[in-house]
């Protein structure tokens, strides 16, 4: 497995293959690197945070190279700042459950949201797990190289907590 | 890797239905449902239609049948009762080293954010840990959250570490269990039928929801007497269209097939168990995706009419039913359609029909644009 490309963000160091290319928060990344995509403003942290390391991972492919990459991301926490949040809207003194809101909910909407704004019609996977385990990361994105036909796999682990606390370490690999 | 043959060896459906395959599988050739109007169910202001367990006299019976039963929610009582019961069904020694967990499920404990929002419970790692430990499994145990396709996918992982060579067996449970959580978000969408629905139908309105778990166990062994289904095709795309919303192309769900289809001809397939979960636009969805693939003549069966839309565990039961479908030579009926209601009319029936066919197709679709399918062909490894 080759990584072609890697990119770390963290709330005060966003690289790219290791050399640092800002220290913006998730709003500036979007106005330094994207800039034409308001949708960016709907979305919640963890979609936010995924959505900028794949801006800039995804920098050097074609759009025929992209249509087949396959998406497959990982975290510990699944979608619970969301969920959090939802939750607080159907309290029984406070009912408003919001559609905008319940369909982040989902871990694997971040993956939907890179689909959508690269036009990857390849597969698209969310795995949870217990602890940050590259070695099992790298064992199912290889499994999956193998067993199925992407040429690219736009993969890593992004984890959003807090405005002080979020990391996404992604990489572009190929077999 | 070349040659390592998949097949399941076990499986199991805990639903309202019934606690067996076999039961579950009676109750649908009899056209039962549980679906029925909740009114009050989880403190929720709207009333709704879903399929849900009698929660106490199931907790109940399932605290006698597995061991520290009060260390574990009633989620996780679901997954164990369940795996129990198929690792028990084909004599595997869960605990050794080449077995591996994976858990299908879109909000696993969520119901317990209610009482803190940091209740540890509502790690989904952490519940597929425990389940993992109650067998004495030691491996890091998966967990796939991709929204409604879950349970499709998690047998596709399934799949890939088995043919790694780095396991040998894999026991993949689905489950999920309704709450406020769900229920109320699924309202605010306005997906939710107020009766019970009606899949590919010119009058369905919207999806109900339902409870269930279940167990498939696949396998790399090849002398398993068990092994009369084996794995043959699966595929997972986006549609790169909407996050809630399918596409009006079809398109994901068509390249599903399409990558199914080069694996298995069409002229083998008894029949496609569908999504179907009667929404207007994800049925739609379908019927353009099966048409594009020229799939028309092919039947289609959907089971979202007995047991509304179990989530992480759809696709789990509904390959399992499938599976039983093909054993005794019939297509299931797709409860509560009547008169087509797609711009391509799929070949659905609300009866029992009758196929020589051995081999099917299970796909799915859902929020975040994802697609999933499988398909499996029955026969052992002679």
């Amino acid at each position: 497995m080759k990584t072609l490309a890697h990119v770390r963000i963290t709330p005060t160091d966003t690289s790219v293959n290791g050399a640092t290319v800002s220290s913006a928060s998730l709003a500036g990344l979007y106005r330094e690197f994207a800039g034409d995509y308001p949708k960016f403003f709907k979305m919640d942290s963890l979609c936010k945070l995924g959505f900028m390391a794949a801006e800039l991972c995804l920098k050097n492919l074609s759009a025929d190279e992209k249509e087949n990459t396959a998406v497959i991301l990982f975290n510990r926490n699944g979608s619970l700042v969301t969920d959090r949040n939802y939750q607080k809207t159907i309290e029984s003194d406070n009912y408003f459950p919001s559609p905008a809101l319940f369909v982040y909910t989902l871990a694997n909407i971040v993956t939907g949201e890179i689909a959508i704004r690269h036009k990857i019609y390849g597969e698209t996977s969310f795995y949870v797990l217990d602890s940050r385990d590259e070695t099992l990361m790298d064992e199912i994105v290889s499994d999956t190289l193998l067993t199925s036909s992407p040429r690219y796999i736009l993969t890593g682990f992004v984890e959003y907590e807090n405005e002080q606390n979020y990391i996404a370490d992604i990489k572009l690999v190929t077999k | 890797m070349g040659g390592i043959v998949i097949t399941k060896i076990a499986d199991n459906i805990i639903s309202p239905l019934g606690t067996s395959t076999d039961e579950n599988f009676r109750a649908i050739c009899n056209g039962n449902s549980m679906l029925r109007g909740h009114s009050g169910a989880f403190g929720l202001p709207e009333d709704f239609c879903g399929s849900l367990f009698n929660r106490n006299e199931l907790e109940s019976r399932i605290n006698t049948e597995i061991a520290n039963s009060e260390t574990f929610t009633f989620f996780e009582k679901l997954c164990i009762f369940s795996a129990k019961k198929a690792i028990e069904d084909c004599r595997l020694s869960a605990c050794e080293a080449d077995v591996l967990f994976i858990l299908s499920t879109t909000k696993g404990n969520v119901e317990y954010l209610a009482e803190s929002a940091t209740d540890e419970r509502c790690f989904l790692a952490g519940s597929a840990k425990k389940i993992a430990e109650y067998f004495k499994n030691t491996n890091p145990p998966l967990v796939v959250s991709n929204a409604c396709i879950s349970g499709v996918c998690a047998q596709i992982a399934a799949v890939r570490a088995l043919l790694s060579g780095r396991y040998r067996h894999a026991i993949v449970i689905g489950c999920d269990v309704l709450s406020k959580f769900i229920v109320s978000g699924f309202q605010s969408f306005k997906a939710l039928s107020p009766e019970p629905c009606k899949p590919y139908d010119k009058e369905r309105i919207g999806l109900n929801l339902g409870e269930a778990a279940g167990t498939i166990i696949l396998s790399a062994t090849a002398d398993n007497e068990k092994a009369q289904w084996q794995y043959i095709a699966g595929a997972i795309h986006n549609d790169a269209n909407h996050i809630s919303g399918p596409s009006r192309t079809g398109e994901g769900a068509f390249r599903v097939i399409l990558d199914i289809l080069k694996e298995i001809s069409t002229d083998e397939i008894a029949f496609i168990n569908t999504h179907g979960t009667s929404t207007a636009y994800n049925d739609e969805m379908e019927s353009i995706a099966l048409h594009r693939a020229q799939l028309d003549d092919v039947p289609v069966t959907g089971l979202k009419g007995n047991y509304g839309h179990t989530l992480g565990a759809a696709g789990i039961i509904e390959t399992i039913l499938s599976m039983k479908a093909v054993d005794n030579k019939l297509v299931l009926p797709t409860k509560g359609f009547e008169n087509s209601g797609t711009s391509y009319p799929v070949n659905v029936s609300a009866e029992t029909r009758t196929t020589d066919k051995t081999a099917f197709i299970k796909i799915l679709s859902g929020f975040g644009g994802s697609n999933a399918g499988i398909a499996y062909r029955k026969g052992g490894l002679q």
